[in-house]
């Protein structure tokens, strides 16, 4: 529309500028409408992570500088990493085949039924309500005076932290994830399991399929893009989570938030303010990463289910 | 939290989206018994901490059981205090959510589709973007609200409102999708409403499911949420069960169970509300 406009003659040129504008106020006033919005999340969302993205490539004095990202790939920062992807993949990987089944169970109840309402809502509570609520839920069980470690040494003689106080370290946080990621899994894969349609176990039964020719040919493929997809969804939960591990390990900081919280509540990081920054834009590209892909493979597994 | 709308064609029926085949699945054996072997296991998983924390919560040291810590709850100054704290920040934070996004997603659609991406993409930015890294960039900021609004712990609802818009933004533009709002404010428009008519009685009453579900999500989150009340050195629910975890663990495991429990009842009535909405949508008449 405003190319159209510019080819004018030079002896329209004066009445023109008053005439577009006027056609153009009302496109204006319409921006005026998503402005607070705009200004809102510009402030509260979009400034903050400019400044962790800023400053992870900027050194004390604000030069441009690549070292702090140097750090983080290094050393502690390194281990605190690979022990942070290998915590959200293991949970990652227990969520998606615990909470498949699960949400398979769910998906062959009665749709208004009691159990799925209630597992719905279960599962809501459960991936949202995590924090330190689920921490403390894990101690009062499996922790040292816990209702489940007690009981088997009393009752079984046997003792659950013969090898170490385990609960209180990566593989306690593996198993206290999967309690959020089960659920979550439930939530994400449950809508893509009852995409699935009657017509084509039925089409896969009257063409002399069984259920595993079924599950195997028909179901599987359709299901698989969604699969794995809620897979990275729970990979990015788990390595974005902190409430959990913030509450249950007060020594040491085993995964990438513990570390920056370390930044964040002491002192003693004078003179390397920048590198919890680079710390969290590393985050950020790892979620972002991972997030894209749950974005493709979604996209493409909603070409069957729709 | 539900999925997209668009997944089942199958004609909206009174009772929402009931798969046409719900009936037929019966008489399998083998299946149902394959389910409940996959429910049972899976269920006591899930209730056995819960179990644990009731026993943990009741227990004395003379090995026991009573309702003190129970008890305690009501006489813990600091506990209702934070306790009423995150209630506000909910109340403060649904409000904020609710003028913030409506008005806005309404004005997108109608007025400047293009956006819808964009939008989109602004209210999702907050899944990609940690709370632990988010809280680094915001402390500046905080210190500048801090110099203008006070110290109080009720700013955090600036922060919670981004925490939720995720959540809120897909509930909303689920419940503005599964509704014809063109149509529905050009007949209000050509009957001499004003906007804010339009918006507080027209859309608003026909997206009431999409609002309750956000507000009740809202709600949960704002009750939850830790990392950034702890690193901003303020003090909500979630940052007080935490430091009496330290000195009296049976209580500290109570109000847990209480908090969870709270959150389940929000999230059932939300399962309630969005069912009661599908028949008023299938209705049509706002």
């Amino acid at each position: 529309m405003a190319a159209s406009a510019s080819p004018a003659g030079p002896e329209g040129a004066p009445q023109r500028p008053t005439h577009s504008l006027r056609s153009r106020l009302p496109a204006l006033t319409a921006y005026l409408g998503v402005l607070p919005f705009l200004a809102y999340v510009g402030v509260f969302l979009i400034y903050p992570t400019l400044i962790v993205v800023v400053g992870s490539f900027e050194d004390n004095a604000g030069r441009p500088s690549l070292d702090n990202l140097r750090v983080v790939t290094q050393g502690v920062y390194r281990e605190a990493f690979v022990r942070t992807i290998e915590l959200s993949a293991a949970s990652a990987v227990i969520g998606m085949v615990l909470g498949s089944l699960l949400a398979w169970a769910v998906s062959t109840a009665r749709p208004d039924g009691v159990l799925r309402r209630g597992v719905n809502s279960a599962c809501g509570v459960l991936a949202q309500f995590g924090g330190v609520t689920l921490a403390f839920a894990f101690i009062a069980t499996f922790g040292i005076t816990g209702l489940v470690t007690q009981f088997l040494r009393d009752n079984l003689n046997i003792d659950i932290y013969s090898g170490g106080v385990w609960l209180y370290d990566i593989p306690g946080l593996i198993f206290i994830y999967s309690y959020f990621q089960i659920p979550l899994m439930v939530i994400v894969f449950l809508p893509a399991l009852d995409g699935l349609r009657p017509q084509w176990r039925e089409a896969a039964a009257s063409l002399g399929g069984t259920p595993w020719h079924y599950w195997r040919h028909v179901a599987g493929p359709i299901l698989a893009p969604s699969f794995l997809g809620s897979g990275l969804l729970l990979f990015a939960n788990a390595f974005s989570a902190y409430a959990t591990a913030a509450a249950l390990v007060s020594q040491g900081n085993p995964i990438v938030p513990l570390e920056i919280r370390a930044f964040l509540t002491s002192e003693v990081v004078l003179g390397q303010e920048n590198v919890g920054k680079a710390l969290g834009c590393t985050m950020i590209v790892v979620v972002t990463v991972v997030m894209g892909l749950y974005g493709l493979l979604l996209r493409r597994a909603s070409r069957w289910l729709r | 939290m539900t999925g997209p709308p668009d997944l089942n064609p199958a004609p909206l029926t009174a009772a929402g989206a009931v798969p046409p085949h719900a009936g037929k699945r019966r008489g399998l054996p083998g299946r149902t018994l394959l389910r409940w072997a996959i429910l049972l296991p899976l269920g006591a998983f899930f209730l056995l901490p819960l179990a644990a924390m009731v026993e943990f919560s009741t227990r004395e040291e003379n090995g026991r059981h009573d309702f003190r810590a129970w008890a305690a709850i009501g006489d813990t100054p600091e506990l209702i205090s934070a306790a009423t704290t995150s209630l506000s920040l909910a109340g403060l934070t649904v409000a904020g959510m609710l003028v913030l996004l409506t008005p806005t997603l309404v004005w997108v659609r109608l007025r400047l589709p293009r956006l819808q991406r964009l939008l989109e993409f602004l209210c999702l930015l907050p899944l990609m973007i940690p709370a632990i890294v988010l809280v680094i960039g915001i402390a500046p900021i905080y210190t500048r609200v801090a110099q203008l609004l006070g110290d109080s712990p009720l700013t955090l609802a600036f922060i919670d409102i981004v925490l939720v818009l995720p959540f809120s933004y897909r509930a909303i533009d689920t419940g503005l999708a599964a509704i014809d709002l063109r149509t529905l404010t050009d007949a209000a428009r050509s009957l001499g409403a004003s906007g804010v008519t339009v918006l507080l009685r027209v859309v608003v009453p026909n997206i009431r499911g999409g609002l309750v579900g956000a507000s009740f999500l809202a709600v949960a989150l704002v009750l939850g949420e830790f990392t950034l009340a702890s690193l901003l050195n303020f003090t909500n629910l979630q940052v007080e069960i935490n430091m009496l975890g330290q000195t009296d663990a049976e209580l500290s495991v109570a109000v847990s169970l209480a908090a969870i429990l709270f959150a389940f009842t929000l999230l059932l009535a939300i399962s309630f509300a969005g069912h009661r909405t599908k028949e008023g949508v299938s209705d049509g008449s706002p």
